[in-house]
């Protein structure tokens, strides 16, 4: 969805980080409009999921060049709480059990600690409990999942459903999703593809991580991206994916030699 | 801690004895006496006392636990007489709980108890049932908790006056949970709670034993020196849920003996809150084919507190399982222990065994030493363990402030979660509550 009257609400520059002592990103350069979608693919340890994170604020990456625009604010100078606040919200692809808390308290404080954040009315449980359990419908999830343990003995497939159901409470401006659709048999694939795409608007973006032609049947992005050793080395549109699920990553060495300086 | 004040802190107990004193139970013995039984029992324990020295940092068990302030307080036996006003007692009863018997200082308090008598259930305490049912309590009183090591095993038994009983027959489920409630009234003076549970074949129960101090003696020490027999017969189960809730200037010295036979089932929680110090000694027996258990624990502590638990489970026969989960939360400069010993005995095969010690400090100066100890001599069995001892897991508290969460706020779920985890199986709703409630004010920080 490229609206005709684009405003940046994500821009990377230059993006370098480290984590102990090695450089993963190397010089990562994109701009995401709201309202649009961008697909990121590439090899496993090309970097995805270190910049997914790199966005998102964890510590144990440290930035060494480059800067992050999102909306009219520094990126890099907010904590992950506040890029969270700010609608930054990255659907982890190991999303962590915490055995001990229920669901359903942890829902409701991030969706209360990010609502009071923006000014708006928190929701006390009883109202919390029926707006979240419509959210759950949408992702045709269980209610059950609510007074489990957050994602305690949840399978691979379940753990992400939980992660748009955050998503979805916490309405960000910015989704990156990394992976969410591995581990997804096709049905699930295809209800957390709906969700996805009933969250999205003009106003927001997503990010798209996957190693798989198949999620793009489902959310179409605008723009593909493909990731290797902590750059962007080629971006295309929607067609870029179904070439690289025909040739294989390998077949964009030859084309890129072939066609040097056409892409990026 | 010299010899001689350790010789004087004994003798000091043992003049107080109740055999050698005026207590009026034991006072007028006919000839026929239908309680002699239990003053042999006595009579055997203060003998093994008089023989057993007071535990010191050099005893292989006590290591880490100093008890040697103990010596210094020569508290006297607690006297019985005092009944507090329901009104005092009434904040620590749990809601869903008719059945319960409450003991002050070690003494029965009928007013303060309630029973309904449901089923074939022998429930009261010892002074009344000794005579009625002396058969059968005779033949598990004294039987599990072994006296012949164990110094305050021997005090418990040497002074045993009174006690909680209760004895489920053959295929009783008891519906209703029974709470085991021991008051702490009297400073500077000791007592000595006992209980026996005697769980016959295919019996069912859920029993809570619960060790309060009353708010008025929030200052003053006491020392409570418990003993807990268990015992379950072929397929019987119980969920055994214990409370340590004492006051911060008292010391705790508690020994539970449990012993299972043929597929029974011993599911235990303990909650150690309170205390100045605090030992728990929990020893089970699998002792027939298919016997499981599933024993998990919970410290949290802070400020000056010591909490000590030593864990036996003993894998004398083929096929059994054990399942263990202990936690720590180790606050300011206080100090936690964990002694795990887990034995399979050479004929104890098909053992499944697992046994996991997590420990979270939440201050630099807090302390913990866990020690697993395996004594594994069969071959074919299955032993998992592991400990861990250490701060919140950075990835956890990353996960929680990427959904907006403050550090601070993320911190306190974590740690409120880490005890929590250990609460979600206890089956009784209010009380599961009021512990939430409690790990939740001892792990917030602002
Ligand atoms: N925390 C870390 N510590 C050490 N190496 C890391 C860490 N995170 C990522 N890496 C390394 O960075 C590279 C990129 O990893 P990652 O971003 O997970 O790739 P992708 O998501 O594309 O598979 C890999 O070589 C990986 O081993
Ligand atoms: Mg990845």
């Amino acid at each position: 969805m490229i609206s005709k009257n684009n405003q940046t609400l994500l821009n990377v520059q230059n993006l370098h980080a480290n984590t102990q002592d090695t450089e993963i990103l190397k010089g990562i350069n994109l701009t995401v409009n709201h309202g649009e979608i961008h697909a990121i693919m590439g090899l496993n340890g090309s970097g995805k999921s270190t910049f997914a994170k790199v966005l998102a604020g964890h510590p144990d990456y440290i930035v060494t060049q480059g800067n992050i625009q999102f909306e009219q604010q520094d990126l890099l100078a907010l904590p992950p709480e506040e890029r969270a606040q700010a609608g930054v919200f990255l659907a982890f692809q190991y999303p962590i059990e915490i055995p001990g808390v229920a669901n359903s308290q942890f829902l409701r404080l991030a969706y209360n600690t990010v609502q009071s954040k923006r000014g708006n009315d928190e929701l006390d449980p009883l109202e919390f409990d029926d707006f979240v359990r419509e959210k759950m419908k949408l992702l045709e999830m269980n209610p059950d999942f609510l007074d489990r343990s957050v994602n305690e003995g949840f399978s691979g497939g379940e753990k992400k459903r939980n992660e748009i159901l955050q998503m979805a409470l916490l309405e960000p401006k910015l989704g990156i999703l990394d992976e969410t659709d591995s581990g997804l048999d096709i049905d699930a694939l295809k209800i957390v593809a709906k969700g996805v795409n009933h969250l999205r608007n003009e106003q927001n973006a997503i990010i798209l991580i996957t190693h798989y032609q198949r999620l793009l049947d489902h959310i179409v992005p605008d723009y593909v991206h493909v990731m290797e050793a902590g750059r962007i080395i080629k971006t295309g549109g929607k067609e870029l994916a179904l070439e690289l699920e025909k040739h294989g990553y390998d077949w964009l060495h030859n084309d890129q030699q072939k066609n040097a300086g056409v892409s990026v | 801690m010299n010899e001689s004040k350790n010789i004087d802190y004994l003798t000091c107990l043992f003049k107080s004895l109740p055999a050698q004193s005026n207590s009026s139970t034991f006072q007028d013995t006919l000839p026929e006496d239908p309680q002699l039984w239990i003053k042999q029992l006595r009579a055997q324990a203060i003998d093994e006392a008089g023989q057993l020295k007071w535990p010191t940092n050099k005893d292989e068990e006590w290591r880490f636990t100093d008890i040697s302030p103990l010596t210094r307080l020569p508290f006297k036996p607690a006297q019985a007489g005092y009944v507090p006003d329901l009104s005092e007692v009434r904040p620590f009863f749990i809601e869903e709980m008719v059945n319960r018997l409450v003991f002050v200082n070690g003494f029965f308090a009928p007013e303060l108890s309630s029973i309904t008598h449901e089923n074939q259930l022998i429930i009261g305490n010892l002074d009344t049932l000794a005579t009625s049912h002396a058969h059968v309590i005779s033949a598990h009183l004294g039987q599990y908790a072994q006296f012949r090591q164990n110094l305050f095993t021997a005090l418990n038994t040497a002074f045993l006056h009174d006690g909680a009983i209760i004895i489920a027959p053959r295929n009783t489920v008891v519906d209703q949970p029974i709470h085991l409630l021991f008051v702490a009234t009297q400073a500077e003076t000791t007592h000595y709670p006992r209980c026996l549970i005697v769980g016959d074949d295919n019996s069912q129960m859920t029993v809570v034993e619960d060790y309060v101090a009353l708010q008025a003696d929030k200052s003053s020490a006491y020392i409570t020196n418990s003993v807990t027999e268990l015992k379950l017969s072929a397929n019987a189960q119980i969920q055994h849920i214990r409370l340590q809730r004492e006051n911060l200037n008292a010391f705790h010295l508690a020994n539970c003996a449990v012993s299972l036979d043929h597929a029974s089932r011993y599911e235990t929680i303990s909650i150690s809150l309170g205390a100045k110090i605090s030992r728990y000694n929990l020893n089970v027996s699998l002792n027939a084919k298919a016997a499981e258990c599933a024993i998990d624990g919970l410290a949290l502590i802070t400020d000056g507190q010591l909490a000590d638990t030593h864990t036996c489970i003993d894998h004398v026969k083929p096929n059994c399982t054990s399942h263990q989960q202990h936690k720590c939360i180790v606050d300011n400069d206080a100090h936690a222990v964990f002694n795990g010993k887990i034995i399979v005995r050479p004929n104890a095969q098909k053992t499944n065994s697992s046994q996991s010690s997590r420990n979270l400090l939440l201050s630099n100066k807090a302390q913990i030493d866990t020690k697993p100890q395996l004594e594994i001599f069969a071959d074919d069995v299955k032993c998992a363990h592991g400990a861990t001892v250490g701060q919140l897991d950075k990835d956890e508290i990353f996960y929680l402030k990427s959904r907006g969460l403050s550090e601070l706020a993320a911190r306190n779920l974590l740690t409120y979660a880490f005890g929590a985890e250990i609460l979600n199986n206890i089956p009784i709703p209010s009380l599961k509550h009021t512990l939430e409630q409690t790990v939740l004010n001892q792990t917030q920080s602002h």
